[in-house]
């Protein structure tokens, strides 16, 4: 068996651990097979061990095969940048497995979503309301993700129900999932007593569109643009995770000239929706002008993506084994007088938002999210940054961003301030690394390395600019694929704003929402 | 204050002229009601705007249509925050299962005379999520569409061209 230290580590915690297999099938993962009686246990003492909340928690229909469903769930090693799965198959006959929710509240999410999607049933999770495939449209006992499903077997539908607070004075206000911006669909259900907030209740999955679903039986070329369009904005982070998957599982490694061209657009990718965030909490604060100076730079970097690529939002850019669009000398050249104009510009405005006083009264111990909550509920990315938890892939699986010593960008006091100043220092950390790549681009360098699609399993992941998006992939025989995994960070994070906004008032919720600026399409696949 | 005034005049004015073009597809019926929204409300617009389960880079190209630089207000067409204003929806996404009642009383909301404008490629087909257990399909089979705003997503300049080519009597 591979990884002795790792099987010693839990057996410290664990004195029966026993696993089936422990294997390396990659440099940076590590797949523990266990019996079904030791999952939850040895989940348990990973997520203690790693300090890791659950990353990805999922199911496979793998009936046809082995007679059985799979569950897997991922958790991130830091320490020694690798990933490690702990998996158990379990009989398809009335399928279920020990619920890990009350003991690790970030794999309840995902557990629902396995109990809607497949009929697998997490026993004992204390609330199994369906997320995406909501009750009023959708007849219970259908599961699409399962192998077998071929279209909606009438059922009888239900009823949503939505958690009530009680007591004298306390009032609901319920908003959406139409709302007042041009912004997408999702519901909130205020509860307020007086002007503080005293419970939010989100529910999404308004945007479903079954992605994860029609990404099987595609070839991963093909999947590549269904990849670009699971959150518009981290177009370049999802088409990156998906592609690296499907590398990994070929055996294909990419040119240098691509790997530093990735992390050009990756970058360009985070600058202008951290400029977009800024501009939105100014706007969201009543602050018009820097507003408008935020939409224009945003400008600028959409237009720079369209010069150097045919692609506002970095789209068609990425394919399996590189990329497709070259940085050449003239565009360089571009590519650096549009940062030089677009640094100034940036100042300026922060310069504008630091030195308004109505401004950071307004953001300042706003919407405070602590690192305690943000811990316990399992948050990444940006958020989990500015509650002062170090979390960011792009330090610990370098990858080309140990050539530029990357800086990660951590805040403590986990307000609104600390959101937009997280954004604030990122976006100058970018073209920091833009113009440190720059540099070591070739003139004309090898851009994409062919290779067929091999039968594998792998996981693929990218530091989009809200947090890490992760897509597990596995690909049959033929190369086509057989299950598509995808969680943005969105899907984790959308529960730390039901938090942060608690004793604020209402009037400050689309400042806290905006601070946080999740996916919804992102989190309803 | 000094700060925004110093921005203000060393960035002068960054709005560009744009000239109507007609880039997208107007329906058959378009063309008649074109005739009575320009009876009606002249060359001003209000537009609701639906998301049916968009990626989400249409609603941001559709607000980038509303910055200095493509400034589609000075147009006269405005995007209003309630159904009860607007003239026309603009639908983006393909029209998943959720969203479905809330696309129909979305637009019942609205007061007469009123049209649906679709933008962006999975708003007219579904687009690459056509073939999908949770989708309906294309828009135009649920409400009455009159233009067609096409691109994946369709850039700021062609949203304010085609809106311009379409009021243009």
């Amino acid at each position: 068996m591979d990884c002795p230290e790792i099987i010693s580590g839990i057996k410290k915690e664990f004195t029966g651990f026993n696993p089936l297999c422990v294997s390396r099938p990659y440099a940076d993962e590590v797949v523990i097979k266990v019996n079904p009686p030791d999952f939850k246990n040895t989940c348990l003492v990973l997520h203690k061990i790693l300090s890791s909340p659950v990353m990805a928690l999922f199911a496979l229909d793998e009936r046809r095969k082995t007679g059985s469903f799979a569950i897997n769930c991922v958790f991130v090693d830091f320490r020694n940048s690798r990933w490690i799965t702990v998996t158990m198959d379990i009989p398809q006959e009335d399928p279920g497995f020990d619920s890990l929710a009350k003991s690790m509240h970030s794999a309840s999410l995902f557990e629902r979503e396995i109990w809607e999607a497949f009929g697998v049933k997490p026993k004992g999770h204390p609330d199994l309301r369906r997320l995406r495939l909501h009750d009023e449209v959708w007849p219970q006992g259908n599961y699409p993700l399962r192998k077998d499903f071929n279209g909606i077997n009438p059922q009888a539908l239900g009823e949503y129900k939505f958690a009530r607070v009680d007591g004298e004075g306390v009032f609901e206000v319920p908003v959406g999932p139409v709302h007042a911006g041009i912004i997408g669909p999702g519901h909130f259900r205020f509860s307020v007593a007086g002007e503080p907030i005293i419970n939010l209740e989100i529910r999404l999955g308004f945007k479903h569109r079954g992605i994860e679903k029609l990404f099987e039986g595609k070839s991963c070329l093909d999947a590549v643009g269904l990849s670009e369009c699971v959150s518009g904005d981290s177009s370049f982070a999802h088409s990156f995770a998906f592609t690296q998957a499907a590398e990994k599982i070929s055996g294909v490694s990419i040119p240098p000239q691509a790997a530093y061209l990735r992390s050009i657009f990756l970058e360009l990718e985070r600058m202008y929706n951290h400029v977009n965030g800024v501009g939105g909490m100014a706007l969201d604060a009543g602050f018009s002008f820097p507003s408008a100076y935020a939409s224009i730079i945003k400008e600028a970097i959409l237009q720079l993506n369209d010069k150097l690529t045919g692609s506002r939002y970095l789209k068609k850019v990425n394919t399996i084994g590189g990329v497709l669009a070259d940085i050449d000398d003239t565009k360089k050249q571009i590519l650096l007088d549009s940062l030089k104009h677009i640094k100034q510009d940036f100042n300026e405005l922060v310069k504008i938002l630091y030195s308004s006083v109505s401004f950071m009264d307004r953001v300042d111990t706003t919407g405070i999210l602590h690192r305690k909550t943000a811990e316990d509920l399992g948050l990444v990315g940006l958020i989990a940054r500015a509650s002062g938890i170090p979390t960011d892939l792009r330090k610990y699986f370098p990858g080309v961003y140990k050539e530029v010593k990357f800086k990660m960008v951590t805040q403590e006091s986990g307000d609104v301030l600390a959101r937009l100043r997280v954004r604030i220092s990122e976006f100058e950390e970018s073209i920091r690394l833009i113009e440190e790549f720059a540099t070591k681009l070739a003139k004309s360098g090898e851009l994409r390395t062919s290779q067929g699609i091999k039968e594998g399993r792998a996981l693929g992941y990218a530091e989009g600019w809200r947090g890490p998006v992760l897509y597990w992939l596995e690909t049959g025989p033929t190369g086509l694929i057989e299950r598509c995994k995808i969680v943005d960070p969105s899907f984790h994070n959308w529960q730390g704003l039901s938090f942060a906004v608690l004793g604020n008032i209402i009037p400050d919720f689309p400042l806290c929402n905006k601070s946080f600026d999740l996916s919804y399409s992102g989190n309803d696949l | 204050m000094i700060h925004i005034l110093k921005t203000r005049i060393l960035k002068g004015v960054v709005t560009r002229h744009i000239e109507p073009e007609l880039t997208g597809q107007i329906e058959s019926s378009g063309s008649e009601l074109k005739t009575l929204i320009l009876k009606k409300f002249g060359r001003s617009l209000h537009i609701r705007e639906v998301d049916t389960g968009s990626c989400g880079a249409c609603e941001s190209e559709i607000i980038s249509a509303n910055n200095p630089i493509y400034d589609l207000q000075r147009f006269g067409i405005n995007f209003v925050a309630t159904p009860r204003h607007a003239d026309a929806l603009m639908v983006t996404g393909p029209v998943s299962k959720n969203m479905l009642l809330a696309l129909k009383k979305t637009y019942e909301a609205m007061p007469e005379p009123k049209f649906v404008i679709t933008c962006g490629d999975c708003a007219l087909n579904g687009g690459l999520f056509k073939d999908s257990y949770y989708t309906e399909g294309a828009v135009k089979d649920i409400l009455p569409v009159v233009l067609h705003i096409p691109g994946c997503p369709p850039s700021p300049l062609m949203i304010v061209q085609t809106l311009l080519a379409f009021l243009q009597s």
